[in-house]
């Protein structure tokens, strides 16, 4: 039996979620703002959004090879099926996130540059419809994930709490 | 540990909440393209430039630039692309003559990574250098003529544009007026140096084969010289100079500039916007091959920002239907 996660395990959620936080406070800003910083911001999103789609790989695979550790306080059936929903989703939208935005920039045929290292081909021929439903995919996605980020958030504190009451 | 690792997340957070309420006096995406749609939306259609027609053909380069770009199109020989000539303006239907501004966009494909959209106007200099300028031009535009003789009054940057503006003969066709980037680009070349350039399409032809009046006089001789001949451009560009500020499209260059033509752009065929292909795409200038780097120029960077908020508009009209330009593939 163990009590703590595994170390790599606690190392992908806490840069992933960095990134995921930096990824969705970019996304807010660059499709109002009309400044110039927009297109670098915007290149970093696209840029990171392949990270985020290997990343979220490497966690999956992670997360199946290893042994959770066995909850701290016991846990009614009501408690697990939401974590446990809460859990599910957050994987599903950490693939669905850069999945579809990867998706409307190929639709879009605009070929993303990563990291000014090398480039992700895009269609040869735009498909608008395609694109509208990426694009507004990836933008109702993100406020669903911020949704059940504060979700996970608020599940992880009332634990911290109750746990520190005891 | 745990706790520095929260704050690890709460600084980005708040570092971002407080550029939002810094920016909230700035123009934003929305609130520009909300100007130019005006009150009533054509659903489908482009917010800006509403009214075009499709033209398809290559551009044949003479490979003069390709010691300066490391662009594959540069090399000698053809790339096919699609374009659009337009006019200014949110309706679909509006006469042409009656535009201030006329407009070629290109695109052009030279493999699935290495993607090119050029969007060129016939003024070769904008009439303010920032987006929140821009806005405010649109905005005496829309007010009326007292408005926009106010708005230049207080921008003595508009000079360049207004000396344009009084020497300037609208011709009776796409076909022979001069097209030109608007704002300025860098050439980066196989060592990665990297050189300013504007450039510009010059017409070959120099009359209109009709001289209609009517509401598609533009589009109609078009199709018609298109039935007879190509329709040639050269694609010239112009190197900046010591003194330029590639950064400020509201500048016009000196005119002893270094020049460099780099091949003829030659149209062969048109198709209408209701079923070419040109309609689907979002001829956004900072879609760029290698080779081509954009420069800090804010008009630029606010073009491409206001153009995604546009396409994503149209887009989204497209796929749920509605309106006339919903209905082309």
């Amino acid at each position: 039996m163990i009590s703590r996660y595994p170390y790599s395990m606690r190392l992908l959620h806490w840069s992933m979620a960095a990134l995921m936080v930096s990824m969705l406070c970019a996304g807010l800003l660059m499709v109002r703002s009309l400044e110039p910083w927009q297109l670098t911001l915007l290149n970093m999103h696209k840029s990171f959004g392949l990270v985020a789609a290997l990343l979220i790989v490497v966690r999956t695979v992670n997360r199946l090879r290893l042994k959770l550790p066995t909850p701290s306080e016991p846990q009614n059936r009501y408690q697990s099926a939401v974590a446990n929903t809460v859990h599910r989703l957050l994987y599903a939208l950490m693939f669905l996130m850069p999945l579809t935005g990867l998706l409307m920039q190929y639709a879009a045929a605009r070929p993303v540059d990563v990291f000014g290292a090398f480039r992700l081909p895009a269609a040869e021929l735009t498909d608008i419809q395609q694109f509208a439903v990426f694009r507004e995919l990836h933008g109702l996605l993100a406020v669903v994930f911020m949704g059940i980020i504060a979700l996970h958030i608020a599940g992880a504190c009332h634990h911290y709490l109750s746990a520190r009451r005891r | 540990m745990k706790k520095r690792l929260i704050a690890m997340l709460i600084v980005p957070l708040t570092v971002s909440l407080t550029a939002l309420a810094q920016k909230v006096d700035k123009v934003t995406a929305q609130q520009f393209v909300d100007l130019q749609q005006g009150e009533r939306v054509y659903a489908g259609f482009r917010r800006a430039h509403a009214k075009g027609i499709c033209v398809t053909g290559e551009f044949v380069s003479n490979g003069r630039l390709a010691a300066f770009s490391r662009a594959t199109i540069f090399k000698p020989g053809a790339t096919p692309f699609t374009g659009r000539f337009s006019i200014a303006g949110n309706n679909p239907t509006a006469p042409d003559l009656k535009a201030p501004v006329r407009s070629l966009a290109l695109s052009f494909v030279s493999s699935a990574s290495q993607q090119w959209r050029l969007a060129m106007n016939t003024p070769p200099v904008t009439a303010v250098s920032d987006p929140h300028s821009f806005y405010q031009q649109l905005q005496a535009l829309k007010a009326g003529p007292e408005a926009i003789t106010a708005f230049f009054r207080a921008h003595p940057e508009s000079a360049d544009f207004l000396a344009w503006k009084a020497r300037y003969q609208p011709t009776a066709s796409f076909a022979t007026e001069q097209y030109h980037s608007i704002n300025a680009f860098y050439l980066v070349d196989e060592s990665g140096q990297r050189r300013a350039v504007r450039w510009s399409f010059e017409p070959r032809a120099n009359k209109p084969v009709t001289q209609a009046q009517h509401k598609d006089a533009l589009h109609d001789e078009l199709q018609q010289r298109l039935a007879q001949q190509t329709v040639v451009f050269d694609w010239v560009f112009t190197f900046a100079g010591a003194g330029d500020d590639e950064n400020n499209p509201a500048k016009q260059w000196p005119d002893n500039r270094q020049r460099v033509v780099v091949g003829e752009l030659e149209i062969s065929a048109w198709q209408p916007q209701s079923s070419g292909h040109c309609h689907v795409i979002n001829f956004d200038p900072l879609v760029l091959p290698d080779g081509i780097e954009p420069t800090r120029d804010p008009i630029l960077r606010a073009r491409s920002a206001a153009y995604a908020e546009s396409y994503r508009r149209r887009a989204w009209e497209r796929l749920t239907a509605g309106g006339e330009g919903a209905k082309n593939d």
